[in-house]
């Protein structure tokens, strides 16, 4: 991979006897967008609260824009930004004052800290509600103006953990557009998401992470095509369930599985069309109430890749 | 990992190094967020000045109606120097309060991603609520004088008087900043604060300690509220200050503030700063 900006091999870390991460490697290049996909408890925000000088690792290094995150953690502090969970911004102050107060610990000049914050507010569309305190502003609100005290000192790597996590669809549209915005400035962006869709918005390559290590790597688009399709159908009447399993069983080369008294569902590897299986179930005598084609959510690529992790 | 330690101890003796330089702008950006906050929200100053105010009319005339001032004495002179030791005493529960709300809500894991200080933070929370106090001691003062309380030994005695509450309340501020960085809940440590008041009660500052329980009376007696409040009369010249017993914290008051805000600041400070640092690692 050419000239990776964070690099991670390795990495180890447990809490009491929970083991969060184990032998955790990850690269991301300059100026992409990487996201870390994995439900709750895989290690994500553990990885980056390493990477962002947090946390230190039991074993294994990493390294951000060419420094140990752990014997070099303020250079490192220098070029990152980290935007967590919560909006971690002061509620009580004004969206204005809480970006001075962040740029002057960032020791920015005051003259810079003021014209930074001015910019960023208007760029990124705070500049009515600047002068508001925090505790009026909507989630969207916070967690953009959150996500704008990251960029005061221009860093050179943002962490975002769970951007929209909580938000709603209107919240996560204004996130992602302010991502998109950053990512054409040239920032490195890695992202944490349980949501693929997220995922697919915003990044151009993705790590899925299960229980503490990375059980695969690609773009969105290569790791819906490694999973396949997944077709469902609804039958009419429950009788037909048996002919129709023998159907899908040989499209897809697996047993369907029983989603429901009438409805059956299986992984279908890519080069189906629509139209050839409605004729093979009308072939069998299958009367069928809905038949879709999708492509697969998060779970079923989760628990597909986990699947093949540990039969293999 | 012994390794990681001992790689760690340069690293870590360089960033106290560069902290020094940072340390008082990153603190007095600090201080200036505290000072824009109450700026923000005038109804707290309010709430926190009055405070003073409503205990000194509610212990000087509802209980001083009740109370007799062993060996003779006006009660609210009596009293002056336990308000003086209950409000200073009580200020730890706010810095205790902000610390929490900052870990619980992501501010403090921002903080420590950033290129701060690293003691910045209790720096300038404690250095926050030292100014913040002083307004509030002159309020106090305020009403004191206008309900009848004086001092009596002389500018230098007052001056000193009024130093030591000024370091006590410094100190215990250092332990009001560890305990919210242990707590790290917003709710819990607004649990916590009613606690505060109790504390405050079980000593001579309302009260002579001479007709408790013994038990009690030991208490009491060994309480930091109780050698603030003791060495304040003293000090001060108000009423109160012989025993009828026997209590060397209360025989020998500045003394055992000197070493009651030492023990603090030694204890406190660095446990602080490590909690802050290492909180996560």
């Amino acid at each position: 991979m050419p000239d990776p900006i964070v690099v991670a091999e390795g990495l180890h870390k447990a809490f009491g006897g929970t083991r969060a991460l184990r032998g955790l490697d990850l690269s991301v290049p300059r100026g992409t967008v990487c996201g870390l996909l994995g439900p709750n408890g895989a290690g994500k925000t553990t990885a980056v609260r390493i990477l962002a000088t947090l946390s230190d690792p039991d074993a294994g290094r990493a390294a951000v824009a060419g420094y140990d995150v752990v014997r070099d953690a303020r250079k490192v502090r220098e070029r990152i930004g980290l935007a967590g969970q919560y909006a971690a911004v002061d509620e009580k102050l004004t969206g204005r004052a809480n970006l001075r107060m962040f740029g002057r610990l960032h020791h920015l000049p005051r003259r810079e800290a003021r014209t930074r914050a001015d910019e960023l507010l208007d760029r990124f569309g705070l500049a009515d509600a600047a002068d508001r305190r925090v505790a009026g502003y909507s989630g969207g609100m916070r967690r953009r103006l959150d996500l704008i005290t990251c960029l005061l000192r221009r860093p050179k790597v943002l962490f975002l953990d769970e951007p929209t996590t909580g938000l709603d669809p209107r919240g996560r549209a204004e996130i992602w557009g302010a991502v998109r915005a950053l990512v054409g400035d040239g920032t490195t962006v890695l992202l944490t998401t349980q949501y693929l869709d997220e995922a697919d918005q915003l990044a151009d390559d993705i790590a899925v992470i299960d229980r503490g290590r990375v059980i695969a790597r690609g773009t969105p688009d290569e790791l819906k095509a490694a999973i396949g399709d997944r077709l469902d159908v609804v039958l009419e009447d429950p009788s037909g369930l048996r002919p129709a399993a023998v159907v899908l069983h040989g499209l897809a080369g697996t047993d369907p599985a029983m989603t429901g008294r009438d409805r059956l569902s299986v992984p279908l590897p890519g080069g189906h069309r629509l139209a050839d299986i409605v004729r093979e179930l009308d072939r069998a005598g299958v009367a069928a109430a809905d038949i879709r084609l999708r492509r697969p959510t998060l779970d079923e690529v989760f628990l597909r890749l986990t699947a093949q992790k540990e039969s293999a | 990992m012994t390794t990681a330690t001992a790689r760690n101890v340069p690293a870590a003796g360089r960033a106290l190094l560069g902290d020094g330089r940072d340390l008082l702008s990153d603190g007095l950006t600090l201080i200036g967020r505290e000072i824009g906050r109450l700026w923000a929200e005038p109804g707290q100053i309010i709430a926190a000045l009055a405070f003073p105010v409503v205990m000194v009319v509610l212990f000087g005339y509802v209980f001083g109606s009740a109370i007799a001032v062993p060996g003779g004495g006006d009660y609210r002179e009596y009293l002056m120097p336990g308000l003086f030791a209950m409000v200073v005493f009580t200020s730890a529960q706010g810095v205790m309060t902000r610390m929490a709300a900052d870990a619980s809500r992501g501010v403090m894991d921002r903080f420590r991603s950033m290129p701060m200080a690293r003691l910045a933070v209790p720096f300038g929370q404690t250095g926050a609520d030292a100014l913040v106090g002083l307004p509030l001691l002159a309020v106090m003062v305020g009403t004191g004088l206008l309900v009848g309380w004086r001092p009596h030994r002389g500018v230098a005695l007052t001056a000193a008087a009024f130093l030591l509450i000024v370091l006590v309340r410094y100190a215990l501020s250092w332990l009001g900043a560890y305990l919210g960085l242990v707590v790290r809940d917003e709710q819990l440590a607004g649990q916590l604060v009613p606690l505060f008041l109790p504390v405050t009660m079980l000593s001579n500052a309302f009260v002579p300690t001479g007709g408790m329980p013994a038990w009690l009376r030991l208490v009491c007696d060994w309480n930091p509220v109780s050698a603030i409040t003791a060495a304040a009369r003293v000090l001060f010249g108000n009423p109160g200050v012989r025993t009828a017993h026997p209590a060397w914290p209360l025989e020998h008051p500045v003394i055992t503030v000197l070493l009651w805000s030492a023990g603090l600041l030694i204890v406190f400070a660095p446990l602080a700063v490590r909690a802050q640092n290492r909180w996560g690692k």
